[in-house]
């Protein structure tokens, strides 16, 4: 029996038996352990085929400092329960909701025990009949419900306020609308089908999940990506960002009812989008990225046409956004506006934009760098305030830091081929892979079973870890600011509802 | 002819014309932002779709939902029969009309808070008390502004306040009626939800304050109800620009410049809206109680000037 958990590097894969297995109550302590040093959770999946003498839990880890991810699997030993990780861990909150309500094990001493994404509660009552919604008392306290219907075409989700007056004492996020199955649709699909769950798992991120499911397949496959086909797919992440980041400001921008952002913005967003229609065919990115490499090419002259059309978008929105930074009516509503603090942050395990606008130094390009990144630095940028200003400056200055790559290195692309042949994936294999989306770190861990199908497939948006962070940006803040504070958010809906 | 029909014409026009400041104001936001934007008479096509609409009614609004857009569009068109129009007098006048011109608003204010009520919706009950506590501040700037009007200008009915100056005492009374001028154009920013109080262009129910309120109205009585919403914007904007055409023109000058001047309103709220962003609900009453200060200021400088 090993002391430690075991470290696996980003991208890589493993023999399911070299991952160490203790007792639930032991595996507990050595995740705790590596938990209160700094180690985050990653995901939280029970195997399909234990190796012991029941039901296994396995944990995925990230320990940033080190640029490494942790493995351990608990052995249930026949039970259906096991003492939670969140009274002591709160970032682990969702994942176990999850594997309470869709892997039927109970996390005992669980403290907020709710159905995460399904209409009924494990004991077959409906919601929202029964849904323990949480609720205060008092002749002068308000409840407020908002949605899953919107007056906007957004995605769909329920909120629920206990006010008093304009206050907000507590925001209840109830989600699971979009839920589609998406974990058993991929588990049991064929490769090429994969590809087109793995980009349709959240529309607006379908580079970066494609991404993280390649690199499952080629580390379960065990092939190397040529260089170029890496540094396209960094281009399309940066774009997808630079993109989705760009739109974001603009949305910021109307929702404090500051025009010149808000229509030049929204507009420049779809000037990117544009961009990645170039390379590839489709302004999302679809289609673009496929195990062993990408699908099209870039030529030189396509490579300077991209390039040379991106400068010009790119002054454009410096001035756009320009003039959102500039006005102080625009100032005094952003800043202090949802506020985050770096200790709610750090406990919840915040990934991304969110995360580094509360001053979470975290960002898988440098702490876990695969493909292209290993040879591009983009250091990450963090502020303290964790409001929404912080939030939108955090986006500015990576969208400086994606033109600045991307200017660089479009005109610059390694030579070689832009792909190489998929292999099966081999038999008994854990694999794991993070990708720093647009929104944050994008997890995908994969095990394989007996003769290499995938046995257990678990993908983890940003917004399962973020969505948290939403409601505690609500806690003392005026209700008429919710729309500012989830809009600085941006969270996925179809993400998190798999 | 009977002298009451070109006195009629200032309702009339008002009625006829109020929409086109909305469109207005539409149009200088379009171009603001390089977006194409909805063409100046939108508001008046807006107006009959809706009228040729169905209504969807809550179940648990009574009869007073239905009265109450009635109630805000009557108590609105009243209020332009006591307001000058350029050459017009106001069709009726008496002494202390300004009164009856705030509590005529103030009652259309009200049919919309009880409609919102009366709903039973959380959102609506929220508007309805934004609504409240802004315009009991709101209500005292109007007041000292209309007050120091009627000071300066020795007069208490609103033909008189509004339209009596000498071009000699417009140009000595200036500051003053800069003052009250800048207070009246704050509030018709708060009263009639533009930015940077209200968005009236937002979808966001949390954030709206007099949109929210009227989120359950369908069909002909929401008609009713933007309809009535511009009538109050045209009696603002003629309170300000009404100030400062000179009495003693010939009538095509003073129509001109009424007519000027209503532009000029909604392109400076076009333009308000399209430089600025909202304030956070909580910083309105700071707002409301600058334009208090701005009339206090205004009612000063004119007591130390030796009231004229």
């Amino acid at each position: 029996m090993s002391r430690a958990l075991m470290p696996l590097a980003n991208g890589a894969a493993a023999r399911l038996e070299e991952v160490p297995v203790w007792p639930v109550r032991l595996f507990r302590d050595r995740v705790l352990e590596a938990a209160f040093e700094g180690a985050r959770l990653v995901a939280l999946l029970p195997l399909a085929q234990p190796r012991g003498s029941g039901r296994e839990l396995l944990a995925v880890l990230a320990q940033d400092h080190r640029g490494t991810l942790l493995l351990g699997a608990g052995d249930l030993e026949g039970a259906s329960a096991y003492p939670a990780f969140t009274p002591e861990w709160p970032q682990a909150q969702a994942f176990e909701r999850d594997l309470w309500e869709s892997r039927g094990l109970l996390p005992e001493g669980h403290p907020w025990l709710k159905p995460l994404r399904f209409p009924r509660l494990p004991d077959g009552q409906t919601i929202p009949a029964s849904y323990p919604y949480f609720a205060m008392e008092g002749a002068e306290l308000h409840e407020v419900a908002v949605g899953p219907v919107h007056a906007g075409i957004i995605e769909p989700g329920h909120f629920r306020f206990q006010c008093h007056g304009e206050k907000v004492f507590h925001l209840e996020i109830q989600l699971g609308f979009q839920h589609r199955g998406w974990r058993g649709l991929m588990a049991g699909a064929p490769p090429a089908r994969r590809a087109v769950l793995a980009e349709s798992l959240a529309g607006d991120t379908a580079v970066g999940h494609a991404v993280a499911w390649a690199m499952i397949e080629e580390a379960l496959g065990a092939i190397l990506v040529p260089p170029r086909s890496q540094a396209l797919r960094a281009v399309a992440l940066e774009l997808e960002r630079l993109a989705n980041h760009t739109g974001d400001l603009g949305a910021l921008a109307g929702d404090v009812g500051f025009l010149p952002s808000a229509s030049y913005l929204g507009g420049l967003r779809g000037d990117c989008l544009n961009l990645t229609q170039r390379l590839c065919g489709s302004r999302m990115g679809r289609g673009l990225v496929v195990p062993g490499g990408v699908r099209f090419d870039a030529p030189a002259a396509l490579a300077e046409e991209v390039a040379g059309s991106l400068s010009r978008t790119w002054r454009s929105i410096e001035e756009a956004a320009g003039l959102l930074f500039d006005a102080s009516p625009v100032q005094e509503r952003f800043q202090g506006t949802g506020a985050v603090g770096r200790e709610v942050a750090e406990a919840l395990g915040l990934v991304g934009v969110a995360g580094r606008a509360s001053g979470c130094d975290r960002d898988a390009r440098r702490d876990h760098p695969a493909g292209f990144y290993r040879f591009a630095q983009i250091p990450p940028q963090t502020l303290a305030s964790g409001d929404v200003y912080a939030r939108a400056v955090v986006r500015f200055l990576e969208m400086r830091q994606s033109f600045e790559f991307l200017e660089g290195h479009l005109r610059a692309l390694p030579q070689g081929a832009v792909g190489v042949p998929a292999k099966k994936a081999r038999s008994g294999h854990v694999a794991a892979a993070l990708v720093e989306g647009w929104r944050g770190e994008i997890a995908h861990v994969a095990v394989t079973g007996a003769s290499g199908e995938m046995a257990s497939y678990e993908a983890v948006d940003p917004s399962f870890h973020n969505w948290m962070g939403l409601a505690m940006a609500l806690r003392d803040q005026a209700i008429s600011d919710f729309p500012l504070c989830n809009k600085s958010f941006n969270l996925s809906y179809a993400g998190h509802d798999q | 002819m009977n002298p009451v029909v070109p006195r009629l014409l200032a309702p009339i026009s008002a009625l006829v014309l109020a929409p086109l400041l909305l469109g207005l104001i539409g149009r200088v936001k379009a171009m603001m932002g390089a977006r194409r934007g909805a063409p100046l008479l939108q508001p008046y096509r807006d107006l009959a779709r809706l009228l040729g609409k169905g209504e969807v009614l809550s179940t648990t609004a009574t009869l007073l939902f239905r009265l109450a857009p009635v109630a805000v569009l009557a108590s609105t068109a009243a209020a332009l029969f006591l307001l000058p129009a350029g050459p017009l007098p106001p069709v009726l006048s008496f002494p202390g009309d300004l009164l009856l011109l705030a509590y005529l608003l103030a009652l259309g204010r009200f049919g919309t808070l009880a409609a919102a009520m009366d709903t039973g919706s959380a959102f609506e009950g929220m508007g309805a008390s934004r609504e409240a506590a802004f315009s009991a501040l709101s209500e005292p700037a109007l007041f000292l502004a209309l007050g120091g009007l009627a000071w300066a200008r020795h007069d208490l009915s609103l033909g008189g306040l509004l339209g009596g100056g000498s071009t000699a005492g417009l140009a000595r009374q200036a500051p003053a009626l800069g003052l009250f001028t800048a207070a009246l154009f704050l509030l018709l920013l708060a009263e009639n939800s533009r930015i940077p109080v209200d968005d009236p262009a937002t979808h966001l129910e949390l954030t709206m304050i007099h949109e929210v309120m009227v989120l359950d109205h369908s069909g002909p009585t929401f008609a009713a109800i933007l309809y009535g919403a511009s009538l109050k914007l045209w009696i603002f904007a003629s309170l300000l620009v009404s100030v400062w055409i000179p009495a003693g023109l010939p009538a095509w000058a003073s129509a001109g410049l009424y007519a000027a001047g209503m532009a000029l309103v909604a392109v400076s709220v076009g333009l308000v809206e399209s430089l600025t962003a909202r304030l956070k609900l909580a910083k309105v009453p700071r707002f409301l109680a600058l334009a208090g200060v701005l009339a206090g200021l205004g009612c000063l400088v004119l007591f130390a000037g030796g009231r004229p």
